[in-house]
């Protein structure tokens, strides 16, 4: 028998016995419907996170103060506003700066370095924008990926000379100055305690799709968000009265790995902390974040195998008891078949078949259940749905497996009986 | 005429528990020429359907030999036992055992899938087929929306799905009344006639062995009579 006659007459002994075709199947759509949705979910998550960290660059690895007396946070976002009872002697030293690029010439492309003011606001009229002012060397705008709009970044001679320039971003711009050339502008900032004017000299491009908005940032509607303005780190030392840096980020040439190099660094400037008895290095990169979420998803998925594994195994012993009774309600049937000429392969094929198209179908109705519930959680947990693909093939693969896994056994019964019996079968 | 169907010295025995043996069969020798239509008449137990079994290869022997259009069938495996069964009998069962969930046209063409025919020669050849015996207007109707006798037609149409040699029918008209039995047995004798089957045919009923060209009577396993055909008054001396 062809095996597209085997096929079609498999779908038409489904469908004599809708309900129980649907019965047996269920256990198969529940397992890969789980599964589907989950790593659907976890599709979407790691699709998002991606996309956030290659906006962030890979290849940086942040080096911050970290207290020794409380079980701070393992990693901080950005560097602390000043004054947090850390003494100027505790700061880290653009001695230990170059003493570490001198360590560790091959491995260091350049040092990002930023300095929260704080938060504020510029306000002109009706118009506002709600901000975070930072100072920052030349190098943080190829660290952090910015992308220019218009005039210029920060600039080495903008350090020396300690100018209020400031780089504002598109956003606060349309805020502040709709379709008005801001270049050259002066930007009256509040901070806390502060009232400082600042000469616009280049407006970069705002992304909001970037790490802060993942970690929740950002609730308030689009006009308030807050975005950074950047100012040069001299002035922000000096408006802080800071000698040195609580924070700064190593950006690291191309093949480095960020994380042994990470560790790396954060040993070889703890030693300047050895008899520091507040503080101490901490450095971590993205790498090593994308690493343990990575890690953290494999893990779940892991269980989520292991969960379908258990369901997708009750579902292959619901198809084997089905095909059973149906092979004994069939039983002269097979015999009828076998007089006329069906080989016992043949009708092992064909019950095995009909196993393998329960099994299917049952696997693409879980797979089109499992996508539909996957992008409405991946929607309620505020990710773009991504399908994953390779689940979808996985389970496309995997009920094909079950079906024939458990429709050999009874498949092979049927083919084994003897024809006169078969035929006598009452 | 050569023989299409040559047994000789044929027992069947079944095992039914150790020491226990019984014989069905003792030592049955039958030959049918090609083309002739033969009947096999019986009291009930007296081995016929195991004969028709053997004759058919769905069953094998205990001893004795068989050729089959002079094919020793007992060398034969199982698969080319399948192949014999699909390409030279065609059987016709006292209770049909048509496919409940499929069209009689359907029914018609199983034989053909498992010949590995084309879709469109299976079709047309069904068509053919179900016009021949009668149930040209009944195609698309499954067997549960069918009378005994139109069953039984369907079941015929599928014995000559292949075009076989042999046509082996159990007690066809078994399960019918005796007007359609009558119906039933003309297609029979239209296929011999006309189309040039050999058909062993099963009955009880004389009128219809009387219309074979020969009759054999089975006692308890052993052949006690053989006779030709013709009025149904010379079965009387038979004991039947
Ligand atoms: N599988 C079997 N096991 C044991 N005895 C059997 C089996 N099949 C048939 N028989 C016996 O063989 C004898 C002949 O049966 P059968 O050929 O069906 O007779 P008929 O068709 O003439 O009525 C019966 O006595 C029956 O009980
Ligand atoms: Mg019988």
């Amino acid at each position: 028998m062809r095996f597209a006659d085997n096929f079609l007459e498999a779908i038409g002994s489904l469908r004599t016995n809708k309900m129980r075709s649907i019965l047996t199947m269920l256990g198969v759509i529940i397992g890969i419907t789980a599964v589907i949705a989950i790593m659907t979910i976890g599709s979407s998550m790691q699709g998002y996170l991606e996309d956030s960290m290659s906006g962030f660059g890979i290849n940086n690895i942040t080096v911050s103060l970290q207290s020794k007396n409380d079980e701070g946070p393992a990693f901080r976002v950005s560097a602390f506003p000043s004054g947090g009872g850390i003494k100027d002697d505790d700061l880290m030293t653009d001695e230990m700066l170059s003493d570490l690029k001198a360590q560790y010439p091959d491995e260091i492309k350049a040092f990002s370095i930023s300095e929260s003011v704080g938060q504020g606001q510029t306000v002109k009229g009706e118009a506002y924008a709600n901000l975070a002012l930072s100072g920052v060397n030349p190098e943080y705008a190829t660290a952090n990926s910015l992308t220019m709009a218009r005039g210029r970044f920060i600039s080495a001679s903008d350090e020396d000379s300690r100018r209020r320039l400031a780089v504002v971003s598109d956003k606060l711009v349309s805020n502040m100055f709709g379709e008005e050339n801001p270049l050259g502008k002066e930007l009256t900032v509040q901070t806390q305690g502060h009232i400082d004017i600042y000469t616009i000299v280049g407006v970069y491009e705002y992304d909001d799709g970037g790490l802060t908005a993942l970690m929740g940032a950002s609730t308030s509607s689009d006009y308030d968000t807050s975005t950074d303005v950047y100012i040069p780190l001299s002035v922000a030392q000096r408006v802080n009265n800071s000698h040195g840096y609580q924070s700064f980020t190593i950006v690291a040439e191309t093949g480095v790995n960020s994380t042994t190099f990470g560790a790396q660094a954060e040993a070889f400037l703890g030693r300047y902390y050895s008899r520091n008895e507040d503080y101490g290095i901490s450095a971590f990169s993205m790498e090593s974040i994308v690493e343990e979420v990575t890690s953290m998803l494999s893990t779940m998925s892991l269980a989520i195998a292991a969960i379908a594994a258990i369901s997708l195994l009750v579902g292959g012993i619901g198809v084997m008891n089905i095909m059973m009774v149906s092979i004994t309600e069939r039983t002269r049937e097979i015999g009828t078949r076998k007089a006329i000429g069906a080989t016992n392969a043949e009708i092992r094929t064909q019950f095995i078949v009909e196993a393998v198209v329960i099994c299917i179908v049952g696997g693409i109705i879980g797979i089109i259940l499992g996508s539909i519930l996957g992008a409405v959680g991946a929607s309620l947990l505020e990710f773009p749905a991504r399908a994953s693909v390779t689940s979808i093939l996985v389970s496309v693969g995997v009920s094909m497996a079950i079906g024939l896994f458990f429709g050999f056994y009874p498949a092979n019964k049927a083919a084994k009986l003897d024809p006169i019996d078969a035929l006598r079968y009452e | 005429m050569s023989n299409i169907i040559e047994l000789s010295d044929i027992c069947k025995r079944y095992f039914i528990g150790m020491p226990n043996e019984l014989e069905v069969l003792h030592g049955v020798s039958v030959s049918v020429k090609d083309g002739e239509f033969v009947s096999i008449v019986g009291e009930s137990g007296s081995g016929k359907s195991t004969l028709m079994n053997i004759i058919g290869a769905l069953d094998r022997p205990t001893e004795g030999g068989y050729l089959l259009g002079g094919v020793d069938v007992g060398a034969l495996t199982q698969n080319e036992l399948s192949q014999l069964r699909k390409k030279e009998i065609g059987f016709v069962f006292q209770t049909f055992n048509l496919v409940g969930r499929i069209t009689a046209r359907a029914n018609v063409e199983m034989p053909m899938t498992y010949a590995r025919t084309s879709k469109r020669e299976r079709a047309e050849r069904a068509e053919h087929l179900l016009g021949l015996v009668g149930m040209g207007d009944r195609q698309k109707h499954k067997p549960n929306e069918l009378s005994g006798g139109q069953k039984q037609r369907v079941a015929i149409a599928r014995a000559m799905a292949n075009d076989p040699d042999i046509i082996l029918a159990d007690e066809p008209t078994g399960a019918l009344d005796s007007e359609t039995g009558k119906m039933v047995m003309a297609i029979f004798r239209d296929l011999n006639k006309n189309h040039g089957k050999t058909i062993v045919l099963v009955t009880h009923s004389l009128t219809l062995a009387a219309q074979t060209d020969r009759i054999i009577t089975l006692k308890d396993g052993v052949v006690v009579g053989e006779r030709a055909g013709g009025a149904a008054e010379e079965m009387e001396g038979a004991g039947l």
